[in-house]
């Protein structure tokens, strides 16, 4: 843990402070055993990270979580995409990844649809934000999403922004706390997609956004939860 | 082509003052672009890179993608103003080359199999040339794929030795790589010291040569400890 | 067959049952093209290669007025290869042409400052063209040895009131070294030489090693992939030097 200079009357110390972060190619620990998560990678029985971010080394697994890096799909995501093009039995869907998504009509839509005689698009159309669920990843990462399952919606006004998806966590916070908080202070709608999209609705859409973009760019220090707290308090 | 008939190493000293075996001073920047997933500037002396990297992303045309892996395209090229005598824009033999060398520098160190179909693609501007370019750009790209979170075995590490007046040295200057007696480009992964370029032109018997990979080396550990703390300090100040 | 030649290579044998050091069936033709100043078709086994040299006139570089030029290029001609596309040198010819360039300039090999006109003004340039004939493997050493035994063979043509002479020679081409450009790969933990076609494309990587007849080394280049040791380069040069030598030989019998 580094120390960072700070000015002003901080009354936690720990605020600020830094977590140790891996750099790619550097030894984190022997594997003992382990599993190796994301993130890192072995030779033999040595752990290295595979990513610039922070190591997670607990008794069943060492891993990475990246500081930045692109969306890559995993079965069971819940994401948010918007469609990009209709096809005829589903929708193309962008994820924000290198790779794009099919939303199958089978698992779009409960009625039964002649394809031949129905234009879907009134079903979803170009531009619809869908919250959804990575129903299958094949090994060459072609993707296909469901609107089946829990929770699963279209989002309707609201604006999206994109962050870092390893971030993704950080916004949630433990069993919810940060984005609780962020709802609750700045009256919004918010929904969070594995994929590092985040779909906002509501009165304080800015002081939102500002939120969750503090915790992106700051997300590698402790203490973040009182910062984000202070920040939207301001003006209460 | 600065060709000089004037010693360049006169008592133990070069032309630019330094001991054989000194580095010119080095800064490197990250975040340049900010556009790009990754980025940084990185100086030795007066050559100067910039590099960004993107990716990985879509890649077309479609037929250029691998099903079972991702590929890494690469990209160097000098600016016509880098240089004393204004050089031509647009991609030389030499910029076509270097690029292709650059790639394969870089490439052993990315796990391209974890994006299959997709690229990730690393640009080297070079906007001021003095010797070594070509490593350093490879310092700069090194740091810009960290920073994009392209998933890497280990960094990569380069740099320029050389004989110049039948002295062996190192971080070869401009003048010093236009009128060497043999000049040696090398990187490597600096935690497994494994070589992913080496090319060479000059005279040399193998001893030198295997003295100068030496001496390579050695320069990369040191120039890797900067590469370390640059990417570091980003995330040290809040 | 190309992870059968893994296999076989793992097992320490090759696809054409050759050793590991050991270069398929070298032949060296000389002279083939009448046109061209100088010339040679290299084959190594199916792989075929021919090289001609133009002498032309040409204004030298201004900080070295009295040394003659040296120009390299390499053509990948569509019908050697189904890979091979047509249009300008893509980055493999353009690699290929600039090691062999570099091979022959840093070996000192042509005795540029002999090849002068008219100091500042005018001097001979030496244009080596290589062409790929048939593509089975190993290109660049057959490139390069086409192209030093073109050289070889080189005549300089008469100048009549500053006009050549097409026809009528005046001198050979200075010649006074002899470099050998050997590549040695590296397949897992061994190393061959003169891959074939297939052979190429399991490679983990290559050393391009170019010496010269007193064994020092002119140039280097690192091809492929993936990655190697200092202790493999040693090795490596240690197997070229050897090699280069009994080509040497086999050049010096033309």
């Amino acid at each position: 843990m580094k120390e960072q200079k700070k000015s002003g009357s901080d009354t936690n110390r720990n605020v600020g402070k830094v977590r140790d972060i891996v750099l790619p190619g550097e030894f984190i620990d022997e594997k003992k055993g382990r599993r190796v998560g994301k993130g890192a990678y072995f030779e033999g029985d040595k752990v290295f990270a595979k990513v610039l971010g922070i190591p997670i080394v607990r008794e069943n697994q060492i891993s990475v979580i990246p500081l930045s890096g692109a969306y890559i799909p995993s079965i069971n995501d819940t994401i948010i995409g918007i469609i990009s093009q209709v096809e005829i039995s589903g929708w193309l869907v962008d994820i924000n990844s290198p790779y794009i998504a099919f939303l199958p009509i089978a698992d779009a839509v409960d009625e039964f649809v002649d394809v031949a005689r129905t234009d879907i698009s009134r079903f979803y159309d170009v531009g619809d934000v869908i919250f959804c669920k990575v129903s299958k990843v094949t090994k060459d990462k072609t993707v296909r999403v469901s609107m089946r399952g829990h929770g699963t919606r279209k989002l309707y006004g609201g604006i999206i922004i994109k962050i870092t998806p390893s971030k993704i966590p950080r916004i949630i916070g433990k069993g919810g706390s940060m984005i609780n908080m962020i709802k609750r202070k700045t009256k919004c709608v918010i929904y969070t997609g594995q994929n590092g999209v985040i779909w906002i609705r509501g009165v304080d859409k800015a002081k939102a956004i500002k939120a969750i973009l503090t915790i992106e760019k700051e997300s590698h220090t402790v203490g973040l939860t009182e910062k984000i707290e202070k920040m939207l308090s301001e003006g209460d | 082509m600065v060709k000089t008939d004037e010693k360049l190493i006169v008592d133990g000293k070069r032309v630019d003052g330094r001991a054989l075996n000194e580095l010119r001073k080095i800064e490197m920047t990250v975040d340049i672009v900010d556009r790009a997933d990754g980025s940084a500037q990185v100086s030795f002396g007066n050559t100067i890179a910039v590099v960004a990297a993107y990716g990985p992303r879509e890649l077309y045309p479609r037929f250029l993608q691998e099903v079972d892996t991702g590929i890494l395209r690469c990209r160097y090229n000098m600016a016509p103003f880098a240089v004393d005598e204004r050089k031509h824009p647009g991609p030389s033999r030499r910029s076509t080359e270097l690029s292709k060398v650059i790639r394969l520098s870089l490439e052993p160190a990315i796990f391209l199999e974890d994006f299959p179909k997709a690229t990730i693609d690393v640009f080297i501007e070079i906007v001021q040339a003095d010797g070594s370019t070509r490593v350093t750009g490879i310092n700069g790209a090194s740091l810009a794929l960290a920073l994009a979170g392209v998933p890497m075995r280990d960094l990569v590490t380069a740099c320029s030795v050389g004989k110049v007046d039948g002295e062996l040295v190192i971080d070869l200057n401009g003048i010093e790589d236009n009128n060497s007696d043999a000049d040696v480009a090398f990187a490597m992964l600096p935690n497994k010291e494994k070589i992913t370029l080496l090319q060479m032109d000059g005279l040399l018997t193998k001893e030198e040569l295997m003295k100068l990979l030496n001496m390579a080396k050695e320069t990369c550990k040191e120039i890797y400890k900067l590469q370390t703390k640059v990417l570091r300090q980003k995330y040290e100040v809040v | 067959m190309e992870s059968y030649a893994l296999e076989l290579i793992e097992k320490g044998k090759r696809i054409d049952d050759r050793e590991f050091d050991e270069f398929r069936k070298i032949e060296i033709l000389p002279n083939i093209i009448k046109k061209a100043e100088g010339s040679a078709m290299v084959k190594f086994g199916e792989t075929k290669v021919i090289a001609g040299v133009k002498m032309e006139l040409a204004t030298p570089f201004p900080d070295t007025p009295d040394e003659g030029m040296l120009v390299v290029n390499a053509e990948f001609t569509p019908l050697a290869s189904p890979d091979f596309e047509a249009g300008p040198p893509g980055e493999d010819a353009t690699e290929l042409a600039r090691i062999v360039d570099r091979g022959i300039r840093e070996s000192e090999s042509i005795e540029l400052n002999k090849l002068c006109i008219e100091s500042g003004e005018k001097v001979w340039g030496t244009f080596i063209d290589i062409h790929i004939i048939n593509h089975r493997g190993n290109l660049l050493d057959c490139s390069a040895l086409a192209s030093f035994v073109a050289l070889l063979h080189t005549k300089i043509p008469k100048l009549e009131d500053n006009k050549i002479v097409r026809g009528e020679y005046e001198r050979a081409l200075p010649i006074v070294h002899k470099p050998i450009n050997i590549t040695v790969c590296k397949v897992s933990d061994k190393f061959l030489l003169d891959p074939t076609f297939e052979e190429e494309k399991i490679l983990d990587s290559r050393l391009s090693i170019c010496l010269r007849e007193d064994d020092k080394i002119c140039s280097l280049q690192k091809q492929g992939s993936k990655e190697f040791t200092l202790e493999d380069v040693e090795r490596m040069i240690d197997i070229a030097m050897k090699k280069s030598k009994e080509i040497r030989k086999l050049v010096e019998q033309h």
